[in-house]
């Protein structure tokens, strides 16, 4: 009885020490995406008035349009933040519904991003006109990547929740998602304030 | 109560020593955003601000917004001792700050050692308010 409770608490031991180790390595990476980042932005506050004679954000940002953006975003992120507290209190219904609305809020936030890149294309404004434009491309379209791949994430992991259920190593698996998608948040405060208000200034 | 608090810290759900928050951290956390978001738009659009000014009181409530997504969502600070993330956290935000205006220092440093013999009379001109 004893050695068997002993075995389960080393068990359980192990996979504490696993856990805290995973979710300290990824915050490593999150931390380091940010400098990706920050390099990107250091790019963009360089290069943001070199427009070579072409209009500058002022003329070419939709700012209600990225107020919607940023809202829909942050709504994901809170879907997402309540999902894993549904995880961990082992609620799995709740925890498959919730990601399903942060998936789709995500896939909105994405669409909304490719239709304003698409529109701005179209017009004439292409990453290859001047510094400013492949810029700000590169910095939005790397969050834009960044988010497609959060959903590329939901997608191989949810099938996973509903034919394993809500096991250790998947609550594991959706903590490292929600800091991930948190992170993408925060960021875009970030794209919003500099590129998008401080642009249109 | 002392009993099942200590149980649930060295829980397995407790990884990484950091703790997930309450339904009520998250929705304060999203009522707070969301009302940094508004404020920050809505001081832009009204535009009764003057320029230098308004970017201080946007860059100000972007780092608020980030302040508050980094306790209530990402519960950064809440972990248990030693705060290896909050190190980590810390050591990024150095990085940042020598990278971002480390470049920015050098690339307006390098515009004004490349301008035009013209450019640099109207660049002193201005400096020195004397005006042609």
């Amino acid at each position: 009885m004893s050695e068997i409770t002993s075995s389960a608490a080393a068990q359980l031991a192990h996979e504490q020490e696993r856990g805290s180790k995973t979710v300290f390595g990824f915050w490593v990476y999150l931390m380091t995406d940010c400098i990706l980042f920050a390099s990107l932005f250091a790019t963009y506050a360089v290069l943001r008035n070199n427009t070579f004679g072409g209009p500058s954000g002022r003329e070419l940002f939709d700012l209600p349009f990225v107020l919607v953006e940023t809202l829909l975003l942050l709504t994901s992120s809170f879907t997402c933040g309540l999902a894993v507290l549904a995880a961990h209190r082992g609620h799995k219904r709740w925890v498959l519904n919730l990601f399903a609305v942060t998936f789709l809020l995500g896939l909105a936030f994405l669409t909304m991003e490719i239709t304003e890149f698409r529109h701005l294309a179209a017009e004439g404004h292409g990453w290859t006109v001047n510094a400013f434009m492949s810029a700000f491309y590169t910095l939005v379209g790397t969050h834009g990547a960044h988010i497609a791949s959060g959903l590329l994430w939901m997608i191989v992991l949810l099938p996973r929740v509903v034919r394993q259920g809500l096991t250790v190593a998947n609550k594991r698996r959706l903590t490292l998602l929600s800091m991930f998608w948190h992170f993408l948040d925060i960021i875009w405060i970030f794209i919003f304030t500099i590129v998008y208000l401080m642009g249109a200034l | 109560m002392q009993e099942s608090e200590t149980q649930q810290n060295t829980s397995v759900e407790r990884q990484g020593g950091a703790s997930h928050g309450t339904i009520l951290s998250y929705i304060a956390g999203f009522v707070l955003s969301v009302a940094l978001t508004l404020a920050a738009y809505f001081t832009f659009t009204n535009r009764t601000l003057t320029d230098p000014l308004l970017v201080s009181v946007i860059v100000g409530l972007a780092i608020a917004q980030l302040l508050v997504q980094l306790i209530f969502f990402l519960h950064l600070g809440k972990e248990s001792r030693p705060r290896w993330n909050l190190v980590a956290f810390m050591f990024m935000l150095m990085v940042l700050v020598i990278i971002v205006f480390g470049s920015l220092w050098i690339m307006n440093n390098l515009d004004y050692n490349m301008m035009s013999p013209k450019e640099t009379d109207n660049s002193i001109m201005k400096d020195e308010g004397i005006y042609r």
